[in-house]
């Protein structure tokens, strides 16, 4: 009597037995099973399966949304002005919050803005160690490894981790002397994060001191303010922290004196960053932060005349 | 009667096995839900009995797992219940096919038996366990539909060659 196999596949190219077959496909499936359940690990395979399964899917809710098009396009025209009437209702509801809305996103676009600013607005950044720290107490220097052979150039901005930290005053072969903020001889244009007042930051001979001397009384800036970099002048880019406000005295009739501590670690710095930047339009800047009348105008004028001034400082 | 050709065969199978797969996730009416027939198994079965060389365990185990993604089960469950039910008819076919109608009819429905048991089973370790006899109609409406899944598919099978 001749025994029949069961397993009727060809036998030319038949692959492994069957029974072995089965156990490899039962033993993935037990694994599949494992790997989803304990491990959450095969969620990409699932994804790219359900890519495969979507036209199914839209197959089969096809019918559906055709019958609800079908009924929706023949409803009757009472019920269709309930309806009508109820969504009216809502709609009002939703436009009356989204008033509120409207405030909150022109001012999230506002900080997104600055934002994006302080986060890519450099092109090029070198990192340069500080070799040594001037020892006349009253000239902020510092003296960078890195000078004209890697392409430093004269008042090119100078930054740290926190924010500006000064700018190149002299450049040699293979080092640069840089002039901080806090120089008192240096000023820098800012403009306060909250309120858009721009003013000039004056060094002070402090390290942890800058001097706000062209703030009138009416403006609007409080202690706790962050000033930022406007770019006007072209030595710094625009949008990097500066300082915070520390004190603000509105003694006098005309100017408040204010007082900012340096956001850059100024004194304890030992590496510092070489920026390559290309200075934004200056209209645009300005157009941006056209703020109360009283403050700008004192200040517009040494603002731009500021970086000039530093310069021949030197 | 000529044979038909390999190629048209294959695409038949897949044809029916997304059909399959289509009625396994189509909205049914309440009452009717609970015997909904696993007609991608009976069409898995129905081929591996007429054409094992080509139907053979890889196509039923990829029907199962494709059912899997549809239903959001846990990945392998009905491949591995589809895996089993391919393996067992491909072992019994010599003999299931020359069966009656009605004899094929039981062990279809002892196939299916064992499909929602481990189906059962896998549940109640995922801990989605439910114990109604309900669970088990579609054993009985898949048997019942049997006869019909082999007249659909023999007409199929011989209209087009």
């Amino acid at each position: 009597m001749v025994e029949l196999s069961h397993d009727s596949r060809p036998i030319i190219g038949r692959g492994p037995p069957l029974t072995a077959y089965f156990l490899a496909l039962a033993a993935i499936s037990v694994g599949l099973m494992v790997a989803d359940q304990r491990y959450h690990q095969i969620d990409r395979i699932r994804e790219s399966l359900s890519r495969v399964i979507y036209p199914v899917q839209r197959a089969v809710d096809f019918p559906f949304r055709a019958t609800d098009w079908v009924t929706g396009s023949f409803a009757d025209r009472s019920r269709l002005r309930q309806e009508n009437l109820a969504l009216t209702a809502r709609l009002r509801l939703a436009n009356l919050q989204l008033q509120r809305f409207a405030v909150l996103e022109e001012e999230n676009r506002r900080l997104r803005e600055m934002r994006a600013n302080t986060a890519g607005i450099a092109e090029k950044v070198l990192v340069a160690s500080i070799l040594n720290v001037d020892l006349d107490p009253f000239r902020h220097r510092v003296l960078l490894d890195k000078g004209a052979a890697d392409g430093v150039f004269k008042d090119q901005a100078v930054l740290d981790g926190d924010g500006i930290f000064g700018q190149v005053s002299k450049v040699n072969a293979s080092t640069a002397e840089v002039i901080l903020i806090s120089d008192a001889e240096h000023a820098i244009p800012v403009q306060s994060n909250r309120s858009g007042v721009r003013t000039i930051a004056v060094g002070t001979g402090d390290q942890h001191k800058l001097s706000l001397p062209f703030v009138t009384v009416e403006s609007d800036l409080q202690a706790g303010d962050l000033l930022l970099s406007t770019g006007m002048g072209g030595v710094f880019p625009p949008g990097y922290p500066v300082a915070q406000v520390s004190k603000v005295k509105r003694a006098g009739s005309m100017f408040a004196l204010v007082e900012a501590r340096p956001t850059a670690r100024l004194d304890q710095a030992r590496e510092v960053l070489l920026v390559w930047f290309k200075p934004r339009a200056e209209p645009a800047a300005a157009a941006a932060t056209a703020q109360p009348a009283p403050s700008s105008t004192p200040v517009d004028g040494p603002a731009t005349a500021a970086p000039p001034a530093q310069a021949g400082g030197e | 009667m000529r044979p038909m050709s390999m190629l048209t065969r294959r695409l038949l199978y897949w044809i029916s096995m997304a059909a399959g797969l289509v009625l396994a996730i189509v909205p049914l009416p309440g009452w009717l839900d609970p015997f909904r027939p696993d007609l991608a198994l009976l069409a898995m079965i129905y081929f591996v009995l007429t054409s094992p060389r080509i139907a053979g365990l890889g196509y039923a185990w990829l029907s199962g797992l494709f059912l899997d993604v549809l239903r959001g089960m846990v990945l392998g469950q009905h491949a591995l219940g589809f895996l089993v039910v391919g393996y067992l008819t491909h072992k019994l076919q010599l003999r299931m096919r020359m069966f009656p109608l009605v004899q094929q009819a039981v062990i279809v429905m002892l196939l299916l038996g064992l499909y929602h048991f481990l189906m059962f089973w896998i549940d109640g370790l995922t801990g989605h366990g439910f114990t109604g006899w309900v669970r088990w109609l579609p054993v009985l409406s898949g048997a019942l539909l049997w006869p019909l899944v082999v007249a659909l598919g023999d007409s199929l099978t011989r209209r087009s060659s």
